[in-house]
């Protein structure tokens, strides 16, 4: 009896396995790696959008979410096809190095200052996040920081060093190592201030008791670019499902898109679409 | 406290609306875990009898490796099977990274060493002349190794059991490996991982609690084979 | 039927650990006998059946079965299963005594219903047939070795090895099983190798004795041979001659010698060099005592005048120490006592005959065959 129930397992086991190759059955050539980061999946615009391209073009889109640093390694190495990541200085970095043929820029959305109601720096409608922030080391308020080394860390490194004041080491300054999204939590728990994009802000915002305290700074704006990966660098790259990816999300159905994306959810959209413009343009 | 209790409602809802995508989740879960297990068990009750039963030089270090086996972090298998899988990587032919199969190969790795050092343990705790006993009636080596595993039968049911917990709860090298990847390579526990980063904390907890079922499940049904060996 | 022994062996050594285990030159059992080998712990006997049952793979030498060779001209699987083997504990698998005893069929590949007549057939033969059902955790120690036999038996095995089937029971549990023991192997006439420390039961099952120390065997032969003539010291304090005394060879006889032990002159069959130095064996149930002076002085030789220096009981027999100038014991029943009134301290006549004297010269090349 045992012995049968044994064969049994290791048909099922087998069965299994056959099923799960199956999935890898999917031919080389018609599977894209997209790399991109945390935040940008967190957002939820890829969910909408991969499905699109998808049936479209009948590619089958992997979409690895990593930190910022991370995708761009997996670019450096040919481990990505296409990349969608919003970390400017260190994209222009990858393509001087020539592991990209291609940069298109897509999409802005900006980062907010969020804080407390009671606001105890006094940061309430500054026009200056580096103003904001110094203010925030005068009064030694207390301030949450990703430190994860991802692309809105980096951006808040760039506002600290605008700001020009010592703030690692300080009482004041934590670093979660967390998400966004639970970077937002911890900050609302400790009524404290932190800075985030405005995506996962308002996700989020009627379960936090934050508000949107410093906004619309140019410095604050959060910059997406598409990169396909070089071939010649790595040849296993698949380019042509990269150039095919990159083509869609400048499209005019696509920036169509992007513009709407969150409207109905959170009542301002999450996004602003710019494929074409230049990056000097963009802002208000 | 209102969290949890919005997240059991979740869990609820998720569960009674037969939610399509939770539903893909959770049968991924326990096909790659499942698969996993089966695997491990294949190779580590054929390992570890064999090593518990035979004397060869160096036992003493293999049976010390398989012990820190037990202990192997997964994110550090995560870690090496991926860069064993990179397409410009020495297994990249096989094309599986970011496939629920590629899941399966970290998983089974990590459960193979579990599943070995308890059979190990179980097979020597045998009474030493049992297996003369078996020799001498006439059993071959086959059947002999047979005869010994069904004996320690409940030992090694807990084998399974930890093989099978430890795969279905671990989180590190399936992310990794899977890259966790909507509707393909999402299981349970990278799933709420990626709730809970963005925030959701509600359906991190519905779906904590769908895994935490499905493991108990799994391991009543388990515990009644096991358990109905035992001596009255 | 051929008479061509069932086991031959010859040069055996088993050497482990770097010691010398087992060395046998030469081992014969024949069909339908029944060898049991006696010795002390470490004697080797274990080591030997597990040699014979081909579960031990000796250093040098080789063991024929019927006429071939082990290993080399019957392969080791298909002479394994030509026997059977009964080990110290019951050692039963976790299933139903049924499956238990129909374990070695299943082992060979019999089919399901074959088993079926066969196992019930083995139950009833030892009695077990009401324990088919039940687990083999639940069986009280008598019980689990009747399985453990009875699996050995259902295999229909030509050769029956047992290693100390009974030696943790209680004597009544001991009883009982080597009752039903003796019965099944006069029933079945077949080829059986029993060990044991225990003499009583050598004794009740051995149509040969084997005496076994430092994995030699020292003696072979008929009980009675054994028994009543040691091949040396050793032997005979193993097979239970309590009375071995010391001597020097003092006069020849046509077919006795006289010994002298402490200054009192023994009457020994056989004939002996002058001033030979021997070892006496005298059985104790053949040593007589008697009242002073009760008149009966025809035949008996060796008469001793003896003062009684202890009593001591001995199960069903009292077991008196004499003090004849050299010690002697011998057992009398409690009631024989009485009727003698004989207490510590008594004098008393102790007699045995002549033949009752077994020698051992000392330099007597050991008899093992």
């Amino acid at each position: 009896m045992r012995n049968i129930l044994r064969v049994w397992f290791v048909l099922f086991g087998i069965l299994a396995l056959v099923v799960g190759m199956g999935s890898v059955a999917q031919a080389q050539e018609k599977t894209l790696i997209l790399a991109t980061t945390t935040s940008t999946q967190d957002s939820g615009l890829l969910d909408t959008l991969v499905p699109i391209f998808e049936k479209k073009t009948g590619y089958f889109v992997k979409t690895i979410a990593v930190g910022s640093g991370q995708a761009m390694t997996m670019g450096r190495k040919g481990e990505a096809d296409v990349l969608l990541v919003h970390s400017p200085a260190a994209e222009k970095k990858f393509m001087e190095e020539g592991f990209g043929v291609s940069r298109r820029l897509i999409m802005h959305n900006d980062f907010v200052i969020v804080g407390p109601a009671e606001d105890p720096a006094k940061i309430k409608g500054l026009k200056s996040a580096a103003e904001a922030l110094k203010k925030i080391a005068g009064a030694g308020a207390l301030f949450l920081s990703r430190g994860d080394n991802s692309g809105t860390h980096a951006k808040e490194k760039d506002v600290w060093k605008v700001a020009g004041v010592k703030y690692e080491g300080e009482k004041w300054y934590q670093e979660t190592g967390l998400g966004m999204g639970q970077t937002l939590n911890v900050a609302a728990e400790k009524k404290g201030y932190t800075l985030t994009d405005r995506g996962t802000y308002l996700a989020l915002a009627k379960n936090l008791k934050l508000g949107i305290l410093v906004e619309g700074d140019a410095v604050l704006l959060n910059i997406y670019h598409v990169m396909e990966v070089n071939p010649q660098k790595w040849p296993k790259v698949n380019i042509a499902a990269a150039k095919a990816f990159a083509d869609f999300m400048v499209a005019k159905e696509t920036q169509e898109i992007i513009k709407t994306f969150g409207v109905d959810k959170y009542g301002s959209p999450l996004f602003f679409p710019d494929a074409g413009k230049k990056v000097e343009d963009l802002g208000k | 406290m209102d969290l949890i209790l919005e997240g059991f409602k979740k869990a609820f809802w998720l569960l009674i609306s037969f939610d399509p995508e939770v539903l893909g989740i959770t049968l991924l879960s326990v096909k790659v875990s499942g698969s996993a297990t089966l695997i491990s068990l294949v190779i580590g009750i054929t390992v570890g009898a064999s090593v518990a039963l035979t004397r060869f030089p160096g036992r003493r270090i293999v049976v010390s490796m398989i012990n820190t086996g037990m202990a192997l972090p997964p994110v550090v298998v995560g870690l090496f099977v991926t860069i064993s899988l990179w397409r410009n990587g020495p297994l990249g032919v096989l094309g599986i990274l970011y496939t629920p199969l590629a899941m399966i190969v970290a998983q089974a790795i990590i459960a193979t060493p579990i599943v070995t050092g308890i059979t190990l343990a179980a097979v020597q705790q045998l009474p030493g002349k049992l297996r003369l006993q078996i020799l001498a009636l006439g059993a071959t080596r086959l059947q002999m190794l047979w005869i010994l595993i069904r004996e320690a039968k409940l030992s090694l049911l807990a084998a399974v059991m930890a093989g099978f917990g430890g795969v279905i709860s671990e989180v590190g090298a399936s992310i990794m490996v899977g890259g966790n990847i909507k509707g393909y390579s999402r299981v349970l526990t990278t799933a709420t991982v990626m709730e809970t980063s963005r925030g959701n904390f509600d359906v991190a907890i519905a779906l904590s609690i769908i895994l935490l079922l499905l493991a108990y499940l799994i391991n009543l049904v388990l515990t009644q084979v096991q358990q109905r060996e035992r001596p009255r | 039927m051929s008479h061509q022994p069932v086991f031959e062996a010859r040069d055996l050594h088993v050497i482990r650990g770097g010691s010398l285990i087992l060395k046998i030159p030469s081992l014969v059992v024949s069909e339908g006998e029944i060898l049991v080998l006696i010795g002390p712990n470490g004697a080797g006997k274990s080591t030997l059946l597990q040699t014979l049952s081909a579960l031990l793979k000796p250093t040098r030498g080789y063991i024929s079965f019927r006429g071939r060779r082990i290993g080399s001209d019957i392969p080791l699987l298909a002479y394994r299963r030509r026997l059977a083997m009964v080990l110290q504990e019951p050692l039963l698998f976790d299933t139903t005594v049924y499956n238990n005893v129909a374990s070695g069929l299943k082992i060979r590949g019999v089919k399901k219903d074959e088993i079926e007549p066969v196992v019930a057939k083995t139950l009833a033969r030892f009695g077990i047939s009401h324990l088919r059902d039940r687990s083999a955790r639940t069986l009280s120690g008598g019980e689990a070795r009747r399985t453990s036999i009875a699996r050995a038996f259902a295999t229909n095995p030509e050769v029956l090895l047992l290693d100390e089937p009974f030696s943790a029971l209680d004597p009544v549990m001991r009883e009982t099983l080597l009752e039903d023991l003796e019965r099944v192997l006069k029933e079945t006439r077949i080829t059986t190798i029993f060990v044991t420390h225990d003499r009583m039961e050598a004794l009740r099952l051995a149509s040969r004795l084997g005496v076994m120390n430092s994995g030699e065997i020292l003696q072979t032969g008929s009980p009675e041979l054994v028994m009543n003539h040691p091949v040396n010291e050793f032997v005979a304090s193993l097979v239970g001659v309590e009375n071995i005394l010391a001597g020097k060879v003092i006069r020849g006889n046509k077919g006795t010698s006289l010994v002298s032990v402490s200054g009192k002159e023994i009457e020994a069959p056989g004939d002996l060099s002058l001033e030979e130095e021997v070892s006496l064996c005298i059985r104790p149930e053949n040593v007589l005592i008697s009242n002073m002076g009760s008149g009966d002085t025809s035949g008996t030789a060796n008469r001793f005048s003896a003062s009684v220096e202890r009593i001591t009981p001995m199960g069903p027999y009292q077991k008196v120490h004499l003090n004849c100038g050299f010690p002697l014991a011998t057992f009398v029943t409690g009631c024989s006592l009485s009727a003698l009134c004989i207490a510590e301290g008594s004098t008393v006549l102790a007699s045995f005959d002549t033949m009752a004297v077994h020698v051992i010269r000392k330099g007597q090349p050991v008899d093992a065959r």
